[in-house]
């Protein structure tokens, strides 16, 4: 049986984040690259967490990955299953698996990212499987 | 080369209470300052250094010190979560090393269950940096320790049942100890039989809510000796903390790899010479992984070291938590490291339950955990020894 879906909190949003979450409305997941390092990282930062350079930038992720680890909540009224998700671009990311039977979940498992409507009309990124 | 013993842990108190619905936050420290300095053959004229965590109601202790009514040279109110009373000690015994202070009080209160404060994760605006990726998502206290569980058993073969023994061992200890919220005794199979919380941890691989608090005191070497023999030694300590580093995320270790391995150094011992170990306890998981950070075995190795009563007193090779531990006598203001301290101080004076007691037990840990080691969390690693170690 495929799970009901609770009612999702509206991401904290500040200037650093603006345009992860704006892109969001428009269907896209980002994450920041460092154009000094060359690396990626999540959360997105404006000073990249690997060598401090301000020089960084969104790209757009693929929406694939596979599940580092997840739980099922079961002590609340609505189940939902929480998850670390590895992007095909190398970074992890907490988010919900929603789409699925709860007891189906697996680590490893391949995923892509959907989007949910937040309770103040927000868009966030969550993950069903492929 | 053994270092000169920098400081010594005097008194020590546990608040009896569970449910504190008559008592206020700051009662209770004033509580536990005089129970611990009791229990030292102090007075709180004595006190010159005070040490508590971020949640003390007021401005960084002030406020509990104008309360308790401490003339102070020397305050410290560090926050890690649940691991901060470790990370007290060592900072208590530095400044003590450093002629800073001589006699300190370390403090944590707090009234969870009174209050009816819930464990799931509360809406944070305006807050850290990371809330609005992760609040969203639904992230409980006890589902991202549960996200930890999950993969150490995908990476490890760790079973439900390997945890539930765990639990089984502290339930033991906690049927000797009348304050204890849960002195029944569990089997594995009421273990995994209990409902499930969140996947795969069940109800019963989780530690108990309750209020109240504990309080240590720490003085110099010359004090300890002026007091008798039931001080005992801090010979090292150590503290680290870790997150999800930018998105490389590794949940099968804490920081207590770390502080471990700083805490040994410093006290030139090994996880071989321990006689009784306190590992803080808030999930079964908790002290599977810490087990495995400090080399009390192979990483992976933790679910087969705990099995078949390893932990248990008496039986097993490594007596764990021998108060119930979190997991069935208290963890006061979701907060355990301090009970960790109070119980691995009563193994070395020969002052456990005797039920539990450890023959002649002369060398001790005590870890702590705080904040969550499926997001971000605090580890603090302290090897305490007795009076003649």
């Amino acid at each position: 049986m495929s799970q009901m879906e609770r009612t999702y909190l509206d991401p904290d949003i500040n200037m650093e984040t603006t345009v992860y979450w704006e892109s969001a409305k428009n269907g896209k997941l980002l994450v920041k690259t460092c154009k000094a390092c060359g690396k990626l990282h999540y959360y997105p930062r404006t000073i990249c967490p690997h060598c401090l350079s301000s020089d960084t930038d969104w790209v757009e992720a693929s929406g694939k990955g596979t599940i580092y680890t997840y739980s099922v909540m079961r002590r609340t009224e609505t189940p939902y299953v929480i998850a670390y998700v590895t992007l095909e671009e190398g970074v992890t990311m907490l988010s919900n698996i929603v789409e699925c039977d709860v007891d189906d979940v697996a680590v490893g498992q391949t995923v892509e990212v959907v989007f949910r409507d937040t309770e103040g009309g927000h868009s966030l990124p969550v993950f069903r499987p492929a | 080369m053994v270092r000169p013993t920098k400081a010594y842990i005097a008194g020590v108190y546990e608040h009896p209470t569970r449910k504190a619905i008559d008592k206020t936050i700051p009662q209770l420290h004033a509580e536990l300052a005089a129970g611990a300095l009791a229990d030292a053959g102090l007075t709180k004229d004595d006190v010159d250094g005070f040490f508590c965590d971020g949640t003390g109601p007021g401005l960084g202790g002030i406020s509990m010190a104008e309360y308790i009514g401490l003339d102070l040279k020397y305050t410290d109110c560090t926050e890690t979560g649940g691991s901060s009373y470790i990370v007290h000690v060592g900072h208590a015994a530095q400044a003590i090393a450093d002629g800073k202070c001589s006699v300190a009080l370390i403090s944590l209160a707090g009234r969870p269950r009174a209050e009816g404060l819930k464990t799931l994760g509360a809406r944070t605006y305006g807050g850290p940096p990371e809330a609005g990726f992760e609040m969203p998502y639904g992230p409980a206290v006890v589902n991202t320790y549960a996200m930890a569980a999950m993969r150490h058993m995908h990476e490890f073969g760790t079973t439900s049942e390997q945890l539930a023994w765990i639990k089984v061992a502290a339930s033991h200890h906690a049927q000797h100890n009348e304050h204890a919220v849960l002195r029944a005794v569990v089997t594995v199979e009421d273990v995994v039989n209990s409902p499930m919380i969140a996947d795969p941890l069940h109800r019963l691989d989780c530690c108990v809510i309750s209020d109240g608090g504990g309080a240590l005191v720490m003085v110099s070497p010359e004090i300890a000796k002026s007091l008798g023999n039931r001080s005992v030694k801090v010979l090292g300590q150590g503290e680290a903390i870790k997150h999800l580093n930018a998105g490389q995320v590794d949940l099968t270790y804490t920081a207590g790899v770390t502080s471990g391995r700083i805490a040994f150094e410093e006290a030139n011992l090994t996880p071989a010479d321990m006689d009784y170990a306190s590992i803080y306890d808030s999930f079964t998981i908790t002290v599977l992984i810490t087990l495995e950070d400090l080399g009390f075995c192979a990483r992976g190795e933790g679910g087969k070291f705990v099995s078949d009563g390893n932990l248990i007193s008496g039986i097993g090779k490594l007596p764990f938590n021998t108060d119930g531990g979190g997991l069935c006598n208290n963890h006061p203001s979701n907060r355990g490291s301090m009970t960790k301290v109070i119980e691995a101080v009563r193994q070395l004076r020969g002052e456990a339950h005797p039920a539990v007691q450890v023959p002649d037990c002369t060398l001790a840990l005590a870890h702590g955990t705080g904040g969550q080691i499926g997001t971000r969390s605090g580890s603090a690693t302290v090897i305490l020894g007795r009076n003649d170690a």
